[in-house]
């Protein structure tokens, strides 16, 4: 028999220590999973630099939401669920009908809030505002609305790019959002 | 041959030779795709769901604000407030409100870099039982403090 000058180090620990190291890493880290609805903030009160600008009445969806979390658009109320077609239907009017839009770049969504809506009810609102520009956008670049929400700067193809520029040009996100009210509603 | 005749009826024993190696290759990937916890949250958050939701593009631009019930409602009572780096905004008026918010984007923005700075997201993390009042107020305060980039986080979901 031949004689064996190192005994083997028993390996049984190691899958207890990296065991160990696991549930360490799994208690202390987390996934990043940061999605959300983008928004760009008009810029500061300039007090020199009041610009009054004139919309044409038709030209501006305007969507309210009371304490109660209920919706009026355009004088009327409505349901959230309805919010996405009315949206479409008034961007995408191109003059047809006398009381929506004239054209997508000329269209605005203004949302007013009261001080007591709930937030989730506000997101349901921006979301449907979304989702109608998206999918008008997606209509325009000849995709899904799946396919465009998919999309990723770092992947696409050139013609790709151009398109998704060209469909964001011609339906540019305008929302306006007034002051709020403070009480009632 | 009675050697051989016991070890017949014996079930050989599962080689546990590679649980290292499957639990170490788990402990890579863990470690590859997750990133440390920053900052404790001590308000309760349950995120709007919402279906139209972008990636964030860039995590080192991020700062994060969370609004919602404080978890200690003993001590801070079960007002939603705003929290920014462990600690609660508690300004008694709107001024100092907004100051403290204006406080926080600036020392959020010293720490990039100069030609980042103008790029600067912020997440806000509101629960969605919170209500708009506090929302735009912070808005206010961002507005003011020149951080307009700003992203409400939801998750995916139908949204009912």
């Amino acid at each position: 028999m031949a004689k064996r000058s190192v005994p083997e180090v028993s390996a049984g620990a190691m899958a207890d220590i990296s065991f160990l190291l696991l549930i360490f890493f799994l208690v202390t880290t987390q996934i990043p999973n940061e999605k959300g609805l983008p928004i760009m903030l008009p810029p500061k009160k300039d007090e020199n630099n009041i610009q009054q600008i004139e919309l044409n009445d038709r030209n501006v969806l305007t969507i309210l939401v009371n304490s109660q979390n209920q919706l009026l658009v355009e004088r009327e109320p409505l349901n959230v669920k309805d919010l996405k077609e009315k949206a479409i239907e008034f961007i995408d009017n191109r003059g047809r009908d006398k009381h929506l839009s004239d054209s997508p770049k000329e269209a605005v969504v203004s949302i007013k809030t009261d001080r007591g809506t709930n937030y989730k009810r506000y997101i349901e609102v921006m979301n449907a505002i979304q989702a109608a520009y998206n999918t008008l956008r997606a209509k325009h670049m000849g995709i899904t609305p799946v396919e465009y929400l998919g999309y990723d700067e770092e992947k696409a193809s050139a013609s790709m790019k151009q398109k998704y520029a060209d469909a964001r040009k011609a339906y540019p996100l305008n929302i306006s959002e007034a002051e709020q009210t403070s009480v009632g509603g | 041959m009675s050697k051989f005749g016991k070890k017949e009826k014996e079930l050989p024993a599962i080689s546990t030779a590679s649980l290292p190696d499957i639990v170490l290759m788990l402990l890579f990937f863990f470690m590859v795709t997750s990133v440390m916890r920053e900052n404790n949250v001590n308000v309760e958050q349950r995120l709007p769901q919402a279906t139209q939701l972008t990636k964030l593009d860039d995590a080192q631009l991020v700062s994060y604000m969370y609004v919602g019930r404080p978890k200690d409602f003993r001590k801070y009572g079960r007002q939603p407030l705003v929290q920014i780096n462990d600690v609660f905004i508690i300004a008694p008026t709107k001024d100092q409100f907004q100051r403290q918010i204006i406080n926080f984007i600036e020392s959020e923005k010293s720490k990039l870099k100069e030609y980042q700075r103008r790029k600067i997201t912020v997440s806000l993390k509101v629960d969605s039982r919170a209500k708009m009042g506090i929302v735009s107020d912070i808005k206010l305060g961002l507005r003011e403090a020149d951080a307009r980039k700003i992203n409400y986080a939801a998750i995916q979901g139908s949204g009912r």
